[in-house]
């Protein structure tokens, strides 16, 4: 409506044919060269952010060379860094998340557009997209507040049933590795279901009417079938929920428990790359100790950065076949 | 025998199956129901008029608000949405109306990577470029971290409004003598004009709960903070400060912050959500 208004108007009395011509040369080479170098500026940003990064963290890497990647003293004192709690720590609690996040997101996902009727399974995805959007500060605060103490109630029960594996040994005091996962299971969640959803939806209908015609039972055609051919697609959600919990800062550093010990009990308090720059960035006295965590912001770009690419990588290929 | 035996199986496995995956939805479902159920009860019950228009009290000392939170945050986004908008907005006019080339797939592709970046790292380069030199925090620290974090996603929305729009518009314009640039200026951007507003808006909704891009950049402060230069509160830091705190009055209004800022953010959301609900796909 707005836009055939604004065409009637916009095209004017004529004036002389030389001048129009050079205006419209003048405002088509205009807008091409503004566009573009807004365009440029976002390259700029992004390689002004990785040589920051990188140059940055210079005395760090100077001084611990690869070691900084697979030592674990982190003593501001001695000046000493190394960043494997933090990996660690960061590599753990994205695994319990996807371990707890991949079934329920991809099951309800299923649901939702295999199973739920339409109108249903609308208002339920906007339901749960509406959680991907809640700021995870806000996770951070249920998580201390809610989470923790209803993790506190359950562990006995977790306790006796896995207990006897390493991973759920030692005291537990509510801020944990676990914790952390489970907080970020729930901001996963949302991300894998509305993608996984749709490439799910988008799996052709002569699939599934074939395998129903050849006998098969609803589960079966929505597992040997319409899952394997979604798949690629899946995955990509699944990489893309893992770089946003790898990098995940806020929710993490206010259920982790913030200490730099590596321990395999997932009951154990651990530190995450995000949560100990967040934590100690302020703090941080001499420029070694800045620059050391500086490297972490690096170490923490390049891990997001290779996964995202993989992510994309996945939706390439399901976008050639 | 068997045979019935093994169908019944099937049978058995496929009600099972199903009914998990409708738990798995339940669950999903459930939590924001319980999310916002809890925030509403438990902030709203502490929430006064105090929050919106007093400063933090000292510690001990009981009420305060958050009024500086408030406009701190106000002042970020401002600078967040004069940094991100434009060069966000007009690469996605770049990319939809000129693109096509080799240079295009690049800023495709490097925008989608800025959008994997983590926020904490955006903020290692806020910091780097203007604290570091500065020598002090600042609200100009804080803005220039959220608005990088913008600008990817105005980017791709901008981008994908502008691309909605027919091509027949265009073609019109260019018929009736219109140049590239008038076309683009007067026909296609006014016609793609309540999506990319809607899509600006979802972006400042999204960044305006983002808390660790402003931690070391424009920090904190407990009193007001005039101009730009100096450290300022935000919404999402002081939530962050007083969950934390060991004092019960403070996880009190950190829960009624939380609660304003929750509304604030679904708000938003639902709003925008409405808008475009008659378009399929919205860019996050």
């Amino acid at each position: 409506m707005a836009a055939s208004t604004t065409l009637a108007s916009g095209a004017g009395p004529a004036r002389p044919a030389r001048s129009v011509w050079q205006r419209v040369r003048a405002g088509d080479n205009l807008a091409y060269s503004v566009t573009l170098g807004a365009a440029s500026a976002i390259l700029l940003i992004t390689g002004l952010l990785v040589y920051e990064l990188y140059a940055h963290s210079a005395a760090s890497r100077a001084k611990f060379g690869w070691q900084f990647l697979f030592t674990s003293t982190w003593d501001p004192v001695a000046d000493q860094y190394g960043a494997l709690p933090f990996i660690y720590g960061t590599v753990v609690t994205s695994a319990v998340a996807l371990f707890i996040g991949i079934p329920l997101g991809v099951g309800a996902a299923i649901f939702l557009a295999e199973l739920a009727p339409p109108r249903i399974s609308d208002g339920l995805t906007f339901l749960i997209e509406l959680l991907a959007a809640v700021p995870s500060v806000i996770y951070g605060l249920l998580g201390i507040f809610i989470l923790v103490p209803i993790l506190r109630q359950v562990e006995p029960a977790i306790r006796a049933v896995l207990g006897w594996t390493p991973l759920f040994q030692g005291p537990f005091y509510g801020v944990s590795l676990f914790s952390a996962g489970v907080v970020l299971a729930v901001m996963i969640v949302p991300f894998i279901i509305s993608i996984s959803r749709e490439v799910i939806r988008a799996v052709p209908a002569d699939q599934r009417e074939a395998a129903l015609a050849l006998g098969a039972t609803r589960w079966e055609m929505t597992w040997d079938v319409v899952v394997p051919y979604a798949k690629n697609g899946i995955m990509a959600s699944i990489f893309l929920a893992l770089a946003r919990s790898l990098g995940e800062t806020m929710a993490v550093t206010m259920v982790v428990g913030n200490d730099p010990k590596i321990r395999a009990s997932l009951f154990a308090p651990g530190y995450s790359i995000a949560a100990v720059i967040a934590n100690e960035f302020t703090e941080a006295t001499g420029d070694m100790y800045t620059s050391a965590l500086i490297e972490l912001g690096l170490v923490l770009f390049a891990l997001t950065i290779v996964i995202n690419g993989a992510a994309r990588l996945l939706v390439a290929r399901r976008n050639v076949a | 025998m068997s045979g019935s035996l093994h169908l019944l199986r099937r049978k058995a496995v496929n009600v099972a199956m199903l009914t998990l995956t409708g738990l798995c939805t339940l669950v999903a479902a459930g939590t924001l129901v319980f999310i916002l159920s809890y925030l509403v009860i438990h902030g709203a019950k502490s929430l006064s008029w105090d929050f919106f228009t007093k400063l933090p009290a000292p510690v001990g000392e009981a009420g305060g608000g958050m009024a500086n939170a408030i406009v701190g945050s106000a002042k970020l986004l401002l600078i967040a949405t004069l940094v991100g908008v434009p060069i966000g907005f007009l690469g996605g006019v770049y990319l939809a109306e000129f693109g096509g080339t080799t240079f295009s797939f690049i800023v495709r592709y490097v925008t989608d990577l800025l959008n994997g970046v983590p926020s904490i790292v955006i903020a290692i380069f806020a910091y780097t470029m203007i604290v570091l030199p500065q020598k002090h925090f600042s609200t100009l620290a804080g803005g220039l971290a959220l608005g990088v974090m913008m600008i990817p996603i105005a980017v791709r929305s901008s981008e994908e409004f502008l691309r909605a729009v027919p091509m027949s518009l265009r073609e019109g314009a260019v018929a009736l003598g219109a140049s590239k640039a008038q076309a683009i200026f007067t026909v296609v951007i006014p016609a793609a004009k309540n999506g990319i507003i809607t899509g600006i808006m979802l972006n400042l909704a999204r960044v305006a709960g983002e808390t660790a891009p402003l931690l070391f950049t424009s920090f904190s402060n407990r009193y007001w903070s005039p101009g730009w230069e100096q450290p300022t509160a935000a919404l999402p830091v002081m939530i962050f400060t007083y969950a934390i705190a060991p004092y019960e009055d403070w996880h009190e209004q950190a829960w009624s912050a939380g609660f304003v800022l929750l509304a604030l953010v679904l708000a938003v959301n639902i709003f925008a959500r409405m808008i475009l609900s008659k378009r399929k796909h919205v860019a996050r």
